[in-house]
């Protein structure tokens, strides 16, 4: 089994080999997210350890004072008391200062790493194919953006600055101990080997519990958003009950797990504890017998002992720094999976400039299959010269979303190209396609902002007279004006009071107002009743027929008024293009055209 | 932007779920103060020990009792740490788990007028980040606030046993320190909302960008939608920083004051001292006592923040919660004698909740089994129509009823029972295909399968690679528009409602397998009320009559053929030969061509019968 990409993310039983492949893929994203800000790291690290050494000072200027300053003062001299307040003053300040400062710097550090990840996430998924999001659920997607990001920031905030204070200081204090007595010193490096033992054990563990936790949290977050965004299916199917259930074993599940996870740190940290009380026994024991012995001063043992103590007090913020390091490691494991993924259809390195496309395709040799499954079009040669009107037409399932898709380049084809203006699709820059071709699918989304923000998505740079002109030319411009803002609505989440019919009415107007020299239209008129449906041809038929050259349509639809406006009829049935000809040339034909001609003209009573 | 309530005020809302676990909320605290304890005695035992028995030649038992109780408290110390965690976890994550099932749970009950207006995204971080944070805080934050508050207070009572001049200077930094901290409550909590509602927000960008991906590739415009995020993002980063601004600065005030305050107490202190007043014995003590106290001091900002930001993500739980649901089963619910399907409006109106009318003076009665088309253009309130009826919104006034009963009257669980609906945009959810049709189905059998699928012609499903176990939706196999509509109409046939409202159903459906479906439709829709929303003639000739909505009234109803005959607004909506515009004889030619034709069908039709 692979572990490349998001193949086999569920798992979190993983082997050694792949175990270690994922990790080193996370560490290794970490390391890329530190990189364009190891200054400001570094920086912020120099101002801990710099803030740790002000406030070390002050006891030992406090000892000072009572040292000096009060046998001087009794002396009848003044000044070291004058100086030693002055001093702890000063030092407090500047302890107060550096810890405010690098506070600060710590969150802007953190926050710079999650904004770069943040972006880096969202640009990816949005280069991804379309191949690659029908089969990966949204939700995980937008678990992978938002659960698992936020494991990673809890990191960035645990106190990456505590954990270099803490090494600091422990370093620090050993120095000591083998300063005192290095037999003591000795005792202390020994609990290395313990504390080693643990913590690998806890990491064997964890390592797996919070894996575990990934996936119970984006299943939890999965369930969620189809929920809410299938609330009515939902309400009016009476699905609730279910899905509370469901949703409670989830979250269940998600809490185990999590418990399980901390359980985890609950022994990882209170064991570590344990070995710093239980050396700080061995200390006093062996120190002890040797002050029995006249080996050691007594002064120097409790000394020993104190420092001993001490040199474990750290540990409590460097458990919870790793257990954070763990939890934050398996996000950026799914994370970094999700960043491995390559999209199949890519940009080219060198493309071919078409600035002024005129919209003529052509299909030589094309072979198309998904994935690696059957071929859904074989061998198909076709041109479409620049200008035409072309409808496609065939039964649902015949292959006419596929080829308006190749045409698109939602897909690549398998085998021979696709050229538009001679052009492979694959040589041509992503801003030099999409603004010669341009696909309007049936299902219009709306995006949260206002009607005229949805429209201007055609063309971002579009003023307003342009939006209020292709509204008008769709027949959308009536119900946009009686909305309660007009173009300044906001459709609010997913067009909640605009209808179907409403959005694809806006849908149109995008298409219009992007004007592409190759328009596709799959089943974009579907939920419009007949008169919107007339006003958005002749609309459409304007656009055509508009500029100088004229423009490309490739339009799928299941009815005849829309078809019967094509210069061509292509009659597509399982991947092949059986009929080729002007309506009225297939309709005295006699074949499958006119029958669903026949078929249609009945219907139309 | 909610209303600012004060911290104990959004706190103690959290008591009813707190309240079981309160003991053990109580016993971890015990814990927490014990270890405390603890680390604090080891030095004191220590000095004890080793300075009373602890000396050359002295008896080998001494160290070993000394090392003992080394090792006995140490031992307690780790046990006790291991204990407040045992104590806690189990509780706090049940406590966050219930929220968060209760979050949900409301959610589906609430309206869909509130899911319009409610992006998944703002939701979704509510249900995640903020419980979890919620948790974070109950057992680690909260625990931590009250042992360190604790600490401080006994700290300062033990300084003033050793010295209250110096202690008065101590407890002095507290005023400013007081004051302070009322304007840092005021600014952080404004600016930790902010920042949760901005996460929210982004949480809603990605999910849109997700759910859009299609429109976004087709017109390409992943850069605008990357932009938007950013500055989105962007923004999310500026407020957190301007959070760990403020924060900093009442880590400054907190850190900076208490020391200043020693600093002073350490030149008091030495003079006392030199006036005899105080013993440098005392003097030693208080300075180490004040060390122990202002390290919890220092570390209060960031519990305080803490316990700030848990404030808001409570409120922001709240908000949601108190929401109350609009449209619920009435306390002592009504039904039908006997329920056959008489479906009826009686002045229904529907307006947003902003007030927008859409729906004005409804009346129409579709008496049980009648097939009733629902025609009119786009955005004259059709699909709001069809939603009354199993009360995914409610009329703002009039009613709607079901054989004489208000649909308000109804329980509802009933009521959805009885009325089932297909949308025009099909939601198909991540299961099997056999789920998926039986989502609401009475009779779950094989054959009650078969024939829905049957009657949708969705034969499809049994060649898909599992048959109709295939999963579908979005973790599954993607369906084409038309394979979608089909399931969808299967799932409401299956679920064998009294009355069946669809939305264009067949919208997206070729012109054959149309006519196949209706051929089936009409057998079954014989013992069933239907409202159909009809775009087509083809659609419309299901229905035994049509009703025509004209900006949100109902202004003719009829047979397809009188309104025809009689209805312009109906023609201009229904008819789709000849887009051009005619003159009025050749009109009225061509209507009277029509009814000579539709005599001829109806003649033929009684001939065959």
């Amino acid at each position: 089994m692979t572990t490349f990409g998001t193949a086999n993310e569920e798992n979190s039983n993983l082997s050694r080999s792949e175990s270690k492949a994922v990790r080193r893929r996370s560490v290794a994203l970490l390391g890329s997210l530190i990189r364009p800000v190891r200054l400001r790291f570094w920086l912020t690290l120099g101002m801990v350890v710099l803030s740790q050494a002000t406030r070390v000072a002050g006891p030992a200027i406090i000892a000072f004072g009572i040292d000096h300053a009060l046998p001087s003062l009794a002396a009848g001299k003044s000044f070291p008391l004058v100086l030693a307040g002055v001093m702890y003053v000063a030092a407090a300040i500047a302890t107060a200062l550096l810890t405010a400062v690098y506070v600060t710097s710590t969150a802007k550090l953190s926050q710079a790493m999650l904004l770069d990840l943040r972006i880096r996430v969202f640009r990816h998924t949005q280069r991804l194919s379309l191949e690659f999001h029908e089969k990966y659920t949204s939700g995980r997607i937008i678990a992978r953006q938002t659960s698992d990001l936020e494991a990673l920031r809890d990191l960035l905030d645990s106190g990456v600055s505590s954990l270099a204070s803490g090494l600091l200081f422990m370093l620090f204090t050993a120095f000591t101990v083998f300063a005192l007595d290095w037999v003591s010193g000795l005792i202390m490096l020994a609990t290395g080997v313990p504390a080693y033992f643990l913590a690998r054990w806890y990491q064997k563990h964890s390592q797996i519990a919070f894996r575990e936790s990934r996936v119970a949290s984006a299943s939890l977050i999965v369930h969620f958003v189809e929920t809410m965004t299938g609330i009515r299916a939902i309400k009016a199917f009476r699905r609730e009950p279910q899905n509370a259930e469901r949703y409670g074993e989830l979250t269940e599940h998600y809490r185990k797990v999590t418990v399980r996870s901390i359980n985890l740190n609950g022994i990882f940290q209170p064991g570590l504890v344990l070995i710093g009380n239980v050396c700080v026994a061995v200390v006093l024991l062996v120190g002890g017998f040797r002050v029995l012995s006249g080996g050691l001063a007594v002064g120097v043992l409790l000394a020993l002992i104190l420092s001993t103590k001490r040199f474990f007090q750290p540990v409590d913020q460097m458990a919870m720094f790793y257990n954070s390091f763990q939890s934050a490691q398996a996000a950026l494991e799914k994370v970094s999976g999700l960043l491995e993924e390559v999209p199949t259809v890519r940009p080219p390195k060198t493309p071919v400039p078409l600035p002024e496309a005129r919209g003529q395709i052509d299909f030589h040799g094309v072979e198309f299959g998904y994935g690696n499954g059957k071929v859904v079009v074989p061998e198909l040669n076709l041109h479409i010269p620049a200008g035409q009107t072309v409808a496609l037409v065939g039964q649902t399932g015949a292959g006419k979303s596929t080829l308006a898709k190749l045409i698109a380049r939602f897909y690549d084809v398998t085998e021979g190209s696709l050229t538009l203006d001679g052009v492979d699709l694959r040589e041509l820059s992503t801003a030099d396609l999409r603004r010669a071709v341009v696909m309007v699918t049936q299902e219009a989304f709306l995006f949260s902002g206002t009607v005229a923000d949805n429209i201007a998505l055609g063309r971002p740079d579009a003023t307003r007279e342009e939006i209020e002109t292709a509204a008008r030319a769709v027949g959308a411009h009536d119900f946009i004006a009686a909305l309660p803002d007009g173009y300044d609505t906001d459709v609010n989440k997913r067009g909640g009071r605009v209808s179907a019919g409403q959005r694809q009415l806006i849908g149109f107007a995008r298409a219009f107002i992007a004007a592409p020299a190759v328009l596709i239209l799959d089943e974009a008129t579907s939920s419009l009743d007949i008169p919107s449906e007339r006003l958005v041809q002749a609309g459409l038929s304007n656009l055509l027929s508009g500029s100088d050259s004229g423009r490309t349509a490739i339009i799928i639809a299941h009815r005849l008024s829309t078809v019967e406006t094509a210069d061509r009829v292509l009659v597509v049935h399982d991947g092949r293009i059986v009929e080729d000809g002007s309506p009225a040339e297939l309709i005295s034909g006699g074949g499958r055209f006119a029958r669903l001609h026949g078929s249609w003209k009945e219907s139309l009573v | 932007m909610a209303k600012q309530t004060s911290f104990f005020t959004s706190i103690r809302r959290l008591y009813p779920h707190v309240r079981p676990i309160l003991p053990r909320l109580f016993m971890g605290l015990l814990s927490a103060l014990l270890a405390s304890i603890m680390a604090l005695a080891v030095p004191q035992v220590l000095r004890i020990l080793i300075n009373g028995s602890l000396h050359p030649g002295g008896p080998s038992s001494a160290v070993w009792a000394a090392a003992g109780v080394v090792l006995l408290l140490g031992i307690a110390e780790a046990g006790l740490v291991a204990l407040r965690r045992q104590f806690v976890i189990n509780p706090a994550t049940t406590v966050e788990a219930k929220m968060r099932v209760s979050l949900y749970g409301h959610l589906q009950d609430l309206t869909v007028a509130f899911h319009d207006r409610w992006g998944s995204g703002q939701l979704l971080s509510r249900a995640m980040t903020d419980l979890n944070f919620l948790r974070r805080w109950m057992a680690f934050g909260a625990i931590m606030l009250v042992v360190t508050t604790l600490t401080v207070v006994i700290g300062v009572v033990v300084m003033f046993t050793m010295s209250w001049q110096l202690a008065l200077i101590f407890l002095a930094a507290a005023v400013p320190i007081m004051i302070n901290s009322f304007r840092f409550r005021r600014r952080f909590s404004l600016v930790t909302r902010l920042s949760q509602d901005q996460a929210g927000d982004l949480a809603t960008t990605v999910e849109e960008s997700v759910h859009g991906i299609r429109v976004l590739k087709a017109f390409g415009r992943s850069r605008e939608a990357l932009e938007n995020f950013n500055e989105q993002a962007e923004g999310l980063r500026r407020t957190e920083i301007a959070k760990a601004k403020h924060q900093a600065t009442f880590t400054l005030v907190v850190t900076l004051l208490p020391e200043l305050a020693l600093g002073v107490g350490l030149v008091a202190g030495v003079l006392l001292v030199s006036a005899g007043e105080l013993s440098v014995g005392s003097l030693v003590a208080f300075f180490a006592t004040a060390a122990v106290v202002a390290a919890p001091v220092e570390v209060s900002g960031a519990l305080v923040a803490m316990a700030l930001t848990a404030k808001t993500a409570l409120d922001r739980h709240f908000e949601v919660m108190d929401i109350p649901n609009a449209i619920t089963s009435p306390e002592q619910p009504k039904s039908p004698a006997e329920l056959r399907g008489a479906l009826s409006f009686k002045g229904a109106a529907f307006a947003f909740d902003d007030g927008a009318g859409l729906l004005h003076d409804i009346n129409l009665d579709i008496e049980p089994g009648e097939t009733m088309a629902l025609v009119g253009i786009t955005g004259s309130g059709k699909s709001a129509l069809l939603q009354l009826v199993p009360r995914l919104y409610d009329v703002s006034d009039g009613s709607v009823s079901i054989d004489g009963v208000d649909v308000r009257d109804f329980n509802i669980e009933e009521l959805r029972t009885a009325v089932a609906i297909a949308f025009e945009d099909t939601t198909l959810f991540s299961s099997s295909v056999r789920d998926n049709v039986l989502l609401g189905a009475p009779d779950t059998s094989e054959a009650a399968l078969d024939e829905a699928l049957d009657v949708a012609q969705a034969h499809f499903a049994y060649s898909l690679p599992d048959g109709v176990e295939t999963l579908i939706g979005e973790e599954g196999l993607s369906l084409s528009g038309g394979q979608r509509q089909r399931i969808a109409l299967a799932r409401a046939i299956a679920a064998k409602p009294k009355v069946l409202v669809l939305d264009d159903p067949l919208s997206a459906l070729d012109v054959n397998t149309e006519e196949l479906v209706e051929a089936r439709l009409r057998d079954v829709l014989r013992d069933t009320t239907t409202l159909i929303v009809a775009h087509r003639p083809s659609t419309v000739a299901l229905a035994d009559r049509v009703a025509l909505l004209e900006h949100g009234r109902i202004t003719a109803v009829g047979t397809h053929t009188d309104l025809l005959a009689s209805n312009a607004h109906y023609r201009y909506v229904i008819a789709s030969l000849d887009a051009a515009p005619k003159d009025l004889d050749s009109e009225l030619d061509e209507l009277e061509h029509e009814l000579e034709s539709e005599q001829r069908l109806n003649q033929a039709g009684e001939a065959r019968r």
